[in-house]
Parts: C-alpha cells; structure tokens; sequence
C-alpha cells in the first residue's frame, strides 16, 4: 500500500504546468499533496491565481496521467488555504525557470498586520537578468502575457525578459 | 452535454472546455463547503453575489479594453486584472451555493438580481476614468478583502487571504498611473481629475452597509464596510497628493429611495452591460463547443 502510494505521487509529480511547460506542478508548489483512500488517489491542487485560466488542464492532465498509470479512480481537489505563494516554487523550479529565460522570483513579501502597504514608485527591487546575469534591470510592467510575471528590460544587454514576480 | 458531477466532466474524453454551460469545472471542487453554525444560508448567498458581482461587472468593464487599450503593455496589465477579479468572481459565485452555480448566476439573473455596487457598472469611459475606477475599487476591495481574511467562514476567509495578494498589485497599478496621469502633461491631467470626478458620485455607496452586512458581520463572516472608510481616505490621500489631484468635490449619487446596488437598483449602464454579459448564454442555453 505505501508502495503504492509512493507511485500516484511520483506519477504527479511528472506532470508539468500547461503554461510553463518547463515546470512541473510539483516544481511549481501548485501540487499539494496526494494521498489514497478506498482505492482512489486524492490530488489536492492549489491555483497560483483566482484566476488561473490552467486549472482545468491541470486537472485534466492529472487525471489522464494517474489513468494511464493504472489508478482507474482519481479524484483531483482544489486547496485555497494557505494560498500559493512563489516562496513554493522548488530549488529545481527556479533554475529551471532562469534556464527558460524568466528570472525566478525573490522572497515574497511578508504579511504584515494593519493595512497592506501602497508601493508608488517603481520597483526597488533587482532582478538579475536571466540571459546576461547583469543586474543593472529596470521594470517595464508589473503584468506580462501571464498573471504571474512582469515584464523587465535589462540595461546591459538590452534584452527584454519575463520575471515571475513575488506572490 | 452536461454532466452529474465535476468528476464526469474532467473524465470524459477530450473533455479541455473553456466556455459556460459545458461541464465547466466547480471552482471549489473538494472543498467543504459547509455553512458555517449560527449563519442564515440566505444571507451568506446574497453576501457572496455582493462580493462576486463586483468582481464580475469590473471585470467585464475591464475586458471591455481588450484590444483598446493605450500600449501593449497596459493592454496585457488590464487584461490581466480583469482576469484576476473573474477568478475571484467565480469563486465567490461558486461559493454562493443556494442550488445554483457560477454559469447560473452569471448568466441567467435579471438586472434586480445583481447586488454589485453601482461603480462597478458605469460605463467604460476614457483611460482617465478606467485608472479612476480602479483606483477607488481596488482600494476599497483590498480594505475589504485584508479583514475579510479573518471570516469564520473558512471559505470566504481563503478566498479573500488569496484576493489580497492579487488586488495589492492592481491598487498599485491604479495609483502608478494616476499618479503619472495627474502629474504628467496638462492634458493626461484634466483626464485623470475628469474621470475622478466621474466616478466619485459613487464613492459613498461603498461604505453603507446592507443590512445583510450587519448581519453577517455580527456573525464573524463579513466585514461592515463602514469601517474601511479611514484606510480608504488614507491611501486615496497619499495617491492624490503625489498626483498634485485634489479629492473631487460633487455630490453622491442618489439611490431610488434609497435603495442602491446592494439592492438590486442600478443606472441605466446596467442593462446594456447584461445584455453584452448574457447574449451568447441566453441565446444558446447548455450549448457547447
């Protein structure tokens, strides 16, 4: 049985996110946890935003790969607490990202209690370039072709790049 | 097709559908969606559309920019808000429950049944007025969503600890641009003060409280939006400061006797908004593609 188990998790472990192919779920911190009971395999998944228009791929891909593995009843659910955060994003996840060219997140940001605070100038924060490794960036949009990245422009080698931004 | 439950839907073959009616996935699927002790069903539902209706007429009046926006770049950031508050409209419209689901409610409510607030529906407007809009809409929601975190409903408390993160970049790009607008040329001035100047009628609204609200907030799970005025007042000072703006003086708009989008009562943008919203639904129920 815990062999078993050890199998649905390392099948969803393999499937990879439909927008950053590059990832896998699990890379990506969107896969939460697998477990069995009564012989379904139970995938639990959180969305990286409300809006993620890949959630229902995700489930789709899940479902179809723990099929083709041999696990017939797969149940695939969603988690919103606590939500997702870039913090998740795996060690291998984010070589893997800056290897595809979009400079990896830093540290999100903390909560703080008391109201959240309102940012009026541009970004202070660096990001080192994913193709020339300088750090002499500067932001260009905080909302690129997805939710999740801003788009930034890198002063050295003049190159614009995407940049998971910090969630 | 249609099917008994979300499992079917994402089982059958070639099952990838990304339009209303059509097995779409419950956004909440696996989730316990219990109500919580000592809350009227009644109310947690009409408290969800509240707060999935301003989500979701924003949204539309958002994606109303979608190929008419300025630069490419502000085109994918408007989209992408858009996209962000449709998230947090179908979960909230999920979680709405009441036997009916996110597409129903979306789609198949008339005018009256709506309880967004009436700033969420005027109509698109100018660059200057959408940055307005979303300025005080974004400010006022992510006062809102920060305290609504701490609901009981462990439901709603998720989805708004999720909407904070997302609504805090959308305040952000608001304020940058009103900020750029009103301290830039002449010109991007008078658009910016103009579309404040629009949309403030509607301000007030925001922080009257329905007295589903008061209910709900006497029981944990809401948040009585007369109590996020201060930090509104705050932030929209310190953005108006730095953009040389000053708050518009004008009178708030008057509900009918009273009564106000919370209500169902809205201005005549509404209709026309629905008509748009509903047509291919209405026109093609439980169709597919």
């Amino acid at each position: 049985m815990v062999t078993a188990l050890r199998d649905a998790r390392a099948v969803a472990e393999t499937v990879t996110d439909p927008e950053l192919p590059m990832l896998t779920l699990a890379d990506l911190g969107v896969l939460r946890e697998v477990s069995e009971s009564g012989g379904t395999v139970i995938v639990s998944i959180t969305p990286t935003y409300s809006g993620c228009p890949a959630m229902d791929t995700m489930r789709d891909d899940l479902v179809h790969a723990l099929h083709a593995a041999g696990y017939d009843e797969v149940e695939v659910r969603t988690v919103l607490h606590p939500p997702w955060s870039t913090d998740w994003i795996s060690e291998a996840g984010r070589r893997k990202l800056a290897d595809a060219g979009i400079a990896p997140p830093g540290d999100a940001p903390a909560a703080r209690p008391g109201p959240v605070p309102l940012t009026l100038g541009p970004t202070v924060r660096r990001v080192r370039c994913p193709r020339c490794g300088s750090a002499e960036t500067e932001e260009l949009s905080r909302f690129s072709a997805t939710a999740c990245k801003a788009l930034h422009r890198c002063r050295a080698c003049a190159e614009p790049f995407e940049h998971m931004k910090e969630l | 097709m249609s099917f008994d439950n979300a499992y079917e839907a994402i089982t059958e073959e070639n099952s990838s559908r990304w339009a209303f009616g059509t097995g779409f996935e419950d956004p909440l699927s696996g989730m316990d969606t219990a109500v919580p002790s000592g809350v009227d069903a009644a109310d947690l539902t009409a408290y969800c559309l509240m707060l999935g209706d301003d989500a979701l007429i924003v949204s539309h009046r958002l994606q109303e920019w979608c190929t008419n926006a300025p630069e490419l770049e502000d085109e994918v950031a408007i989209a992408n808000i858009g996209l962000d508050l449709l998230g947090q409209a179908r979960l909230l419209l999920a979680r709405a429950g009441g036997g009916r689901g996110e597409d129903d409610y979306a789609f198949f409510r008339d005018e009256h049944e709506f309880r967004n607030v009436r700033l969420a529906e005027l109509p698109r407007g100018d660059f200057g007025k959408l940055i307005a809009r979303l300025l005080v809409f974004a400010t006022w929601r992510l006062a809102l969503l920060s305290r609504l975190a701490d609901s009981r409903d462990p439901v709603l408390s998720a989805i708004a600890a999720k909407g904070v993160k997302e609504v805090t970049y959308h305040r952000d790009y608001a304020a940058q641009w009103a900020v750029r607008l009103g301290d830039g040329t002449e010109y991007s001035r008078e658009r910016i003060r103009e579309g404040l100047e629009r949309v403030w009628p509607f301000v007030g609204e925001l922080f009257v409280p329905h007295e589903i609200e008061l209910r709900l907030t006497e029981a944990g799970v809401a948040v009585d939006p007369s109590t996020l005025r201060a930090e509104f007042d705050d932030v929209i000072a310190q953005v108006l400061a730095a953009a040389t703006l000053d708050v518009p003086d004008v009178a708030a708009r008057a509900g009918v006797a009273g009564r106000t989008g919370r209500d169902g009562v809205h201005t005549e943008a509404m209709g026309y908004l629905l008509a748009e919203l509903q047509s291919v639904a209405r026109a093609h129920p439980e169709g597919t593609w």
